[in-house]
This record gives C-alpha cells, sequence and structure tokens, in this order.
C-alpha cells in the first residue's frame, strides 16, 4: 500500500512531465502497432496458408496459362487429394482504381480447397443454377455496398466477350465469410465455365491449380512428380507449396519487413533515450527525498524497485494504450488501403511482442537511475540541495 | 524598441551561451530530433526514388498506344493490320535510316531470382523493333552490343542486372523451350526501361504463342502533333485505340505504389512528429527549470518577458536547426542512392529503382524540425515568462 501510493506520489509530482513522457511512449507504440500491421499486410497472409496445399503454375511465369485438360491428369498424380483450376480475370470495376481480385472458379473444386471461405448451403445452391452467379467476400462487399441480387458490371481487359464488347455481367448469388480473421474475404468468385464459353480467345485455358495434398510431409515429392509428368510439352508447369508461392510473391514486393525493423529499431532507441533522461532527471530532482526515505528505513533493494516500477508503469500504461489505439488505427486504415492489401490489422503476435517490449522499455530506462538512487549514500543526499 | 532589442539579443546569447552546460538535456533534443527526420526522410526517399525512375527520361514528343478500354500494356492487345496502320499515319517521325519511328512491342514476364533473397521475380522481357532504340534517345548500350535481329539474343537494362542474379553479359536465359543469351547492357537516364530486358518482337512472339503486339511506341514530329494524331486515329473505324503521351502514362503506372508510400511515410512522420513534440516540451521544461533562478534574476534586473520567451524558442530552434541537419545528412549518407526493387502492382512487373534523398526532402527535414522545435518551446516559454519573481529568487 505504502509503495503503491509512494509510486503514484511520484508520478503526480510533476505530472506535465509524466503525461507527456507517457504520451511519447504512447506515441511509439502506436507507431509500433501500425507498422506491424503494414509489415503484415505486405508479407500477404504467408502465415495464413494451407500447409497441405500446393500450387502449380507455367514454369515461365504465373502469367501464363495452363490447360485445362491438366486438371484430371494433376488429380491422377498420387497422393492429391483434389485439385482445383482457377483463372484471373483482372477487370475494372468502374474504376482502375477500385482493384480487387477477381477470380474464375468451379466452385466445388474450389470451395472445397479453401475451407475457411465460409458459404452456406442456399448461396452455394443458388451459384450451381445460375452460370452467371458470383460471390463476393464479406469485406469487399461492404467496401462497395453490394447486395445479393446485384448485377456487378466488369469491364475486361485482356478478356474480351465473343460478342465483341468487353463489359462482362455478373448475379452476385451470395457473400462469403472468412473462418479466421485473416482470411481475405476481398475477392469476387465467380464461374469459370460461363467465362471460358463466352470469352473470344484464350479458351479452355486457366491461370494456376490449387491441389490438397493427404500427407504434407509428401508435398516436395508430389510436386515433383506433377512437374515431371508436363516436363517437355509446351506447358511446363512449377508447382510449390502454398506457403512457398506466397513468400515468393511477398519477396517481389521487397523486404518490407526490414523496413519495418529498421524504423521500429530507431525509434524504440529515441524513446530509450528520452525516457530514460527523464527518469534519470526525475531521481536526480528527487536525491534529498530518497536520503529521507533511506533514513527512514527504506532498503537500497527497496529503493531500487521503487525507481523501476515508477518506469516500468509509465512504459506500461503508454505501452498499452498505444497498441490499443494502433488496433483501432488500423481498423481506419483498413478502408483506405483496400486497394492495396486485402488484410491489414495488427496481429496478435505484435501485441504479445509490443507488451513485452513495454515492460522491456520500463526496465531498461529505469535500470540506470534506479541504480544511481540505490547507490546514494544518506549523508551526501541529504546534504545535496 | 531599442533597448528591447538589445534585451532579446542579451537573453538570446546568454541562453545559447550556457547550451553546453545543460548538455544531456539539449543532447536529448538534437538527438532526438535527428532520429525522427532521418526516419520520415528516409521513408520519404522511397516514395521520391520509385518516382524518379518511373518519370525519368521521358520526352515530350513520344506516344503509347494500346487497346481501347485496357489501363496497361500488359492487358493491351494490338494485331500486325492495327500496328501497320499506327507505324504508317504521317504524324509519326520519319528517319532516314530506320523508316517510321514506331515500334511494335510485346512485353512479358519471365522469372528471375533476386540478388538479395535469391527467390523468383517478375522481371519484364520487352520485345521491340528496330526502330525502338531511335525513339528511346536516352538508351546507351554501356556494355557488349545489342541484339541481332532475328535471333535469340538479348540485352539487359543496368537496374535489372543490378536487381537480378544470372544477368551479366555472357549469360543465358532459359525462356520455355530455348536459351537466349544476353548480348548487352544499357542505361536510360535511370528510367524505368532499366529494369527491363530488351529483344526482337518478332522472335519473342512465338516463343509466347503470341498473334499479336500489345503496344506500339511511336516518336510524332514535335509534343504539338500528339492532339492531332489521337483525334484523328481515334476516330479511325479500323481502330480500336488509346493514345497516351509516354510522360503521362509512366506517372500514372507509378500512381498506386507512390500513394502508398506517401500516405505511409506520411502517418511515420505525423506520429513520431507529435512524439518528437513531447519530447521537446520535456526536454525544454527540464531546461527552463534548471535555469529558474537565472531567469527570475534577469527579470528583476529589469528584462522584459518578451526576450526571455524569444531566449527559449531561440533556444529550441537551434537545437532542432541542429538536429534537423544531423538526420537529413543521416538519411542522405544511409539511404541515398539504396538500390532495391519492388513489384508495381499496377504493371505487375519488377521496377529497379534506389531511394533518392532528393534536396528538396532535405528542406522538408529542416522545416519539419523546425516545426517540432516550435510546437515544442511554446509552453515550456510560456512558463519562463510568467514565473513570479519572488518565488523563483527564493528556489532552491
Amino acid at each position: 500500500m505504502t509503495y503503491l501510493s509512494l509510486l503514484r506520489a511520484n508520478l503526480r509530482r510533476k505530472r506535465l512531465r509524466t503525461v507527456f513522457t507517457i504520451g511519447s511512449i504512447f506515441l511509439a507504440f502506436l507507431l509500433f502497432g501500425v507498422l506491424s500491421a503494414v509489415k503484415f499486410a505486405f508479407s500477404l497472409g504467408v502465415d495464413l496458408t494451407g500447409a497441405d496445399r500446393l500450387i502449380t503454375i507455367h514454369k515461365v511465369s504465373l502469367i501464363q496459362p495452363l490447360p485445362r485438360s491438366y486438371l484430371t491428369r494433376i488429380e491422377q498424380v498420387n497422393g492429391v487429394e483434389a485439385a482445383a483450376a482457377s483463372s484471373w480475370f483482372g477487370g475494372i470495376y468502374q474504376d482502375p482504381k477500385n482493384f480487387f481480385a477477381q477470380i474464375a472458379v468451379d466452385p466445388e473444386d474450389y470451395l472445397d480447397l479453401y475451407p475457411e471461405f465460409l458459404v452456406s448451403k442456399e448461396v452455394r445452391e443458388a451459384w450451381r443454377k445460375d452460370r452467371q452467379g458470383a460471390v463476393a467476400g464479406r469485406s469487399l462487399a461492404e467496401r462497395f455496398g453490394w447486395k445479393v441480387g446485384d448485377k456487378i458490371p466488369l469491364q475486361g481487359t485482356f478478356r474480351t466477350k465473343k460478342d465483341g464488347t468487353n463489359l462482362w455481367e455478373f448475379n452476385l448469388v451470395g457473400i462469403y465469410d472468412g473462418a479466421a480473421k485473416g482470411t481475405d474475404t476481398t475477392q469476387l468468385l465467380f464461374r469459370w465455365d460461363y467465362m471460358d464459353e463466352s470469352q473470344d480467345g484464350g479458351n479452355g485455358l486457366v491461370g494456376w491449380y490449387t491441389i490438397r495434398v493427404a500427407d504434407p510431409t509428401r508435398s516436395a515429392d508430389i510436386s515433383r512428380q506433377i512437374d515431371t509428368r508436363f516436363a517437355n510439352s509446351p506447358y511446363e508447369t512449377k508447382t510449390m507449396a502454398e506457403k512457398a508461392f506466397a513468400q515468393s510473391f511477398a519477396d517481389q514486393i521487397g523486404n518490407i519487413g526490414a523496413i519495418v525493423r529498421a524504423i521500429t529499431t530507431a525509434v524504440f532507441l529515441i524513446i530509450l533515450l528520452v525516457v530514460g533522461n527523464t527518469i534519470a532527471q526525475s531521481v536526480r530532482e528527487r536525491t534529498n527525498e530518497i536520503g529521507v526515505l533511506k533514513t527512514l528505513g527504506f532498503s537500497n533493494g527497496k529503493v531500487l524497485g521503487l525507481v523501476l516500477g515508477e518506469s516500468c508503469l509509465i512504459g506500461l500504461i503508454g505501452g498499452l494504450s498505444g497498441l490499443f489505439a494502433s488496433t483501432i488505427v488500423a481498423k481506419g486504415m483498413e478502408k483506405a488501403f483496400a486497394a492495396f492489401l486485402p488484410i491489414f490489422f495488427v496481429p496478435r503476435d505484435a501485441l504479445t511482442l509490443g507488451v513485452g517490449l513495454a515492460l522491456g522499455l520500463g526496465l531498461v530506462a529505469g535500470f540506470i537511475p534506479a541504480l544511481v538512487a540505490m547507490r546514494l549514500r544518506i549523508v551526501e543526499a541529504l546534504r545535496r540541495v | 524598441m531599442d533597448s528591447w532589442f538589445a534585451q532579446v539579443f542579451a537573453v538570446t546569447l546568454l541562453n545559447l551561451k550556457s547550451l553546453p552546460r545543460r548538455l544531456s538535456v539539449s543532447l536529448v533534443v538534437v538527438v532526438g530530433i535527428a532520429g525522427v527526420v532521418a526516419i520520415a526522410v528516409a521513408v520519404l526517399s522511397i516514395g521520391e526514388g520509385f518516382q524518379k525512375t518511373m518519370t525519368a527520361g521521358r520526352t515530350d514528343d513520344t506516344v503509347v498506344i494500346f487497346r481501347a478500354g485496357t489501363d496497361t500494356e500488359m492487358n493491351s492487345s494490338l494485331d500486325r493490320t492495327e500496328a501497320r496502320i499506327l507505324a504508317d499515319a504521317r504524324e509519326v517521325r520519319r528517319d532516314p535510316e530506320v523508316g517510321q519511328l514506331a515500334s511494335s512491342e510485346l512485353l512479358v514476364m519471365i522469372d528471375l531470382p533476386k540478388r538479395s533473397t535469391g527467390s523468383g521475380a517478375n522481371v519484364p522481357l520487352r520485345g521491340v523493333e528496330p526502330a525502338a532504340f531511335a525513339i528511346r534517345r536516352n538508351l546507351r548500350i554501356v556494355e557488349g552490343r545489342r541484339f541481332v535481329p532475328g535471333t535469340r539474343e538479348l540485352i539487359v537494362g543496368r537496374g535489372a542486372q543490378g536487381a537480378f542474379a544470372n544477368t551479366e553479359v555472357g549469360s543465358t536465359v532459359r525462356l520455355g523451350l530455348n536459351d537466349w543469351k544476353i548480348v548487352g547492357a544499357f542505361t536510360a537516364d535511370g528510367s524505368v526501361s532499366e529494369s527491363e530486358l530488351w529483344c526482337d518482337s518478332k522472335v519473342l512472339m512465338p516463343t509466347y504463342r503470341r498473334g499479336t503486339f500489345q503496344s506500339v511506341y511511336a516518336r510524332l514530329g514535335s509534343a504539338e502533333d500528339i492532339p492531332r494524331f489521337t483525334e484523328r486515329l481515334s476516330k479511325d473505324p479500323r481502330l480500336s485505340i488509346k493514345v497516351m503521351p509516354e510522360g503521362e502514362y509512366y506517372a500514372e503506372q507509378s500512381q498506386s505504389l507512390t500513394t502508398l508510400v506517401r500516405i505511409l511515410g506520411g502517418v511515420v512522420a505525423v506520429i513520431m512528429g507529435l512524439a518528437a513534440i513531447f519530447m521537446a516540451i520535456n526536454s525544454l521544461y527540464t531546461a527552463v527549470s534548471t535555469r529558474t533562478r537565472e531567469i527570475a534574476t534577469l527579470r528583476a534586473l529589469g528584462f522584459q518577458r518578451g526576450p526571455v520567451v524569444i531566449s527559449v524558442l531561440a533556444e529550441a530552434l537551434a537545437l532542432a536547426l541542429l538536429g534537423g541537419a544531423l538526420g537529413g545528412l543521416l538519411a542522405y549518407l544511409g539511404f541515398n542512392g539504396y538500390q532495391t526493387s519492388t513489384l508495381n502492382f499496377q504493371s505487375f512487373s519488377q521496377v529497379a529503382f534506389s531511394f533518392a534523398v532528393t534536396p528538396g526532402l532535405l528542406v522538408l527535414g529542416i522545416v519539419y524540425a523546425v516545426g517540432i522545435g516550435f510546437l515544442g518551446a511554446i509552453l515550456p516559454a510560456w512558463r519562463a515568462a510568467r514565473l513570479p519573481i519572488a518565488t523563483a529568487l527564493r528556489e532552491q
């Protein structure tokens, strides 16, 4: 009790100073949270990929198509449980700025491979009946205010229709939700059979295959088998784990992780300097008082604990409130970034790390001043004015 | 009034001269501001460098033509007849040696390993016609030679060479079922062309089973010809095309990434700037409180409030200027010219560029630092001016 009220009294001694110190810690952690969200978003969900899924693409590059006839040949490979073909549509909705993923799929195959896309039985049924039907992710539908039953017009860029126009229309038959927080709900899915029969050129081709294997430990072996099957054909393939695929995609963007780490490190060093200096200053001002405390019988350990407790309290108040605020700011930025980054939130790992950092910041910043306070000799401390 | 200025001068000088006595507090302000400025400038230099690359070396008399309704070369297609009509247009400049200055081009992506991570990346490979060299006048072969038309030979931009492995002159790249040889390297005033590999479009088309081109680059007589050319050919019933001045096209291509980096840089700068202001307020409060008696003595001697306020502000600004300059220098030394490459979402291809700490950014850094210093100094200066003389003199 005495200890806590002492802590409180010390923090209140110079209220403005305490407020501004906590304020700068708050801001540092706010930045930390937001940057962690950015880093996570740019990793494009590498951590969210299915361990049992493989991706097969054209050997030369992702944008080269593969024949649709490969589907059955892939399914025959020993160890392959299921496979689905998908194609990138790349259309424009109203304005090129309104970018989102539009993927032509075989609904049953695709939803079987991606159980994290939650679609109700009724929607599946409606989709089966409507060749022009499409299903949109929850956040995509919210972004443009779509409702089930709406017609969604897309302007094809490289896909033109047989009638010579490039205006495609889809009927929104349902909305899918994500099974987990990080599930990408910004995709528009529609039927490949409808796209293929309507488009002029490029028929019978798909963009890539997603494959589920029974035993993920055999992934490398199965990938090799698939690629060997199509070697020396006009369409050679490259198969890899979905995680490796997402990683290579993230690597293309560049090392966002390193940039974020560099910024956060610099920010924490600066904050450490500032907080350390403030606490040292407040200990200097209290020299006299610490002398009195020691005279009253406070042990060296208690004095050390008092100063460290104060700096940790400052660190935790600033850190926790900053992390909390960052989750709110990230929510706001999610909308602004919707066109570039499908997922944007502060990951749980970053929050845990943040709490640890807040405590660590308090300990490190308070360490030297606490040591100084502990070593103060009563006679000298009392003599100093 | 004269004496007022004399007072300002005297107090400010006294204050600045005593700065070294408050070394630790002053250092915290300088180092803090320097760090904040360095980070902000470094982050913004990414966007600056990217944009510089995307807009460098553009001429005002060149247009890019692709299919109406598309927004990038990647998605476009133009057949041979259309390409012919465009190349033969009378606005297109004629060169006695190469003929019409129009090049029908094909842009495909090939997979090359990044030097930094070893993982594959979408590197743009552009098939061009001989006229392309007369259209991009800034293109210079700096090693080896040009590719020979009709052969499987490539030339590679210096930017791509820096970013992707296996791109040295003399090495071979496997595309589909064939090996292609790299026979030369080029520069192009640091423009985005340097991120590309070039080859003969007529050899590239069968390799990628394409029957059509994607775009036509044409150099017109002068910039004034662009509207006429656009107007006339857009109405041509045989064509369904979109004409864009080259500069405009590349500026648009870089828009989304530049915006993204600017938003991020802005968020970082604002949050850190606020933190730095809090830090400055704390430090200057400490500075003022250690000078309590000194200030009270001055006031007792007849110095007015104004000069005292100004002296605190001057101290803050001096420290901020120092911090800003230091931070800018740090960012310049650490990041200017730092080479990297990224995926441009709009074209889905790699762009090699370097961070650019421009003079404009350095000035911005100084302004930012001074702003932080000024805002941080207002409260402490106010406190200094309102110190009650009698009690302040008595303070220990």
